[in-house]
């Protein structure tokens, strides 16, 4: 198994005891709102997802991920976590101060504010998504998001209520679940759509060298166009029920905000995995990219500069269905020309969907295909 | 030598052999490659130290959701 980031699982959810001492102090602090969004990504630091995060990062901290795509003590780490208010509140809180943050008018965690400062936006998105469009999905969020930015420490108090909760494992749980299981080695894959024929043959391919496969489906804020949720894991329990052993895969959902930033998530991506214990991560073609904004293969590349990352990226190109071999190839086994090749295009499998129609059984399981056709829509509008 | 690093020692051929290592692989003194290499080795091959206590928790709530 795979050491957390930085050598530690971070822990910063408060036990009951903890919490009982301190329940009078919460009582005199100031409230700060946040939004369901905070609420989580607040709680993947807590429960050490993010680790070695403790919190929020400081000024210092960001301009290190976005000069140098590490933070200051050297470690790989590509995107800012971030807690941003707007400048009204951020007058009212002083630096040196613990606060509340409270969703729903319910105290949730406490910051130990120990910074505050205003980016610049088009440094940041330049940075993180190599582009400045604001028609980017990733970079609009942040031309929209507020001003001010709150950096600390943070302790979480209470966690939020999740959609799928029986899917939502912490990285702690994990690591026990893959030492029970016996696992050393474990591979990791980042998804947010429904499976087709292609994913199933790059899943088993890394699982053929590995103990386990670990899927993880990114749950959460879309795009329009992707498929919800429910039919992500729906989809994929179908496909694990009848054609994966059941004791060499695993199906646990990230809440996480899709970031659309191409090979500078492909690192976050990477280092999430690994502190839920992968030793390996798959990186296909695109990953996390969105219109065409990233080189195909820019998610790949980008770690030859991480070779310090400590997880094993496992990098797919292209892979279709070969009419003449009968099974899924890729361009290292099969020497027919492509004329015989049928590519998972998921456009095209999208609009057999939106049809009613089953694609091929050489494109998509039909035990897939009827949980997706079930769904009036399957997609986010 | 600071009090935070101790010295070990490995032949000269493997050492020239990682020194032209280095040289495609970005990193720049042997000692760095090959504290990289340990820590990667280690990584894999780590596993994490829970509470007993909660760690059983933590297999009886997988138990429930049926992950075991």
């Amino acid at each position: 198994m795979a050491r957390p980031h930085g050598g530690q699982l971070v822990d910063q959810v408060l036990s009951n005891n903890q919490l009982n001492r301190i329940k009078e102090e919460i009582k005199e602090l100031k409230p700060i709102p946040i939004d369901y969004e905070t609420f989580i990504e607040l709680e993947n630091i807590a429960i050490g997802t993010f680790s070695p995060l403790e919190g929020y990062m400081i000024q210092q901290e960001v301009d290190s991920v976005l000069d140098t795509g590490r933070l200051t003590n050297d470690l790989a780490w590509t995107i800012p976590i971030t807690f941003a208010v707007d400048k009204e509140q951020a007058n009212l809180l002083e630096k040196g101060n613990q606060f509340a943050l409270s969703y729903q008018g319910e105290v949730v965690a406490l910051l130990d504010l120990e910074d505050k400062f205003i980016p610049d936006k088009k440094h940041w998105v330049k940075a993180v998504f190599n582009t400045t469009d604001e028609k980017h999905p990733g970079v609009k969020r942040i031309y929209k998001r507020k001003e001010v930015l709150l950096g600390g420490t943070i302790n979480l108090l209470k966690r939020p209520k999740v959609p799928f909760p029986e899917n939502r494992l912490t990285p702690k749980e994990t690591r026990v679940l893959f030492k029970v299981k016996g696992w050393k080695t474990i591979v990791g894959f980042q998804t947010r759509n429904a499976p087709h024929i292609g994913h199933e043959y790059v899943q088993k391919a890394a699982l053929t060298f590995v103990d386990g496969i670990f899927i993880n489906p990114v749950i959460g804020k879309k795009k329009p166009g992707d498929f919800k949720d429910e039919v992500i894991l729906e989809s994929y329990n179908a496909l694990i029920n009848h054609y994966y052993l059941r004791e060499r895969s695993v199906l646990v959902t990230l809440l996480t905000e899709m970031r659309y930033a191409g090979p500078k998530e492909a690192i976050f991506h990477s280092i999430m995995r690994k502190n839920y214990g992968c030793t390996h991560f798959i990186i296909g073609r695109d990953h996390a990219g969105v219109g065409n904004y990233y080189p195909p293969f820019a998610a790949q590349d980008i770690f030859d500069d991480y070779p310090d990352i400590g997880i094993v990226p496992l990098f797919f190109r292209s892979f279709s269905h070969c009419t003449k071999c009968g099974s899924v190839v890729n361009e290292k086994i099969c020497p027919h020309s492509s004329e015989h090749h049928i590519n998972f295009s998921g456009t095209k499998i999208r609009k057999m969907l939106i049809e009613g129609k089953h694609p091929p059984k050489e494109l998509m399981r039909p035990e897939v295909a009827d949980i997706i056709l079930q769904y009036e829509n399957p997609f986010v509008e | 030598m600071d009090k935070d690093n101790k010295t070990i020692t490995i032949s000269k051929h493997l050492y020239e052999l990682l020194e032209r290592k280095i040289q495609q692989d970005k990193f720049d003194s042997v000692d760095n490659y090959v504290e990289h290499l340990l820590l990667q080795l280690l990584q894999v091959e780590g596993s994490e130290d829970l509470d007993p206590e909660e760690e059983e928790k933590i297999k009886q709530r997988l138990e429930k959701l049926g992950y075991l």
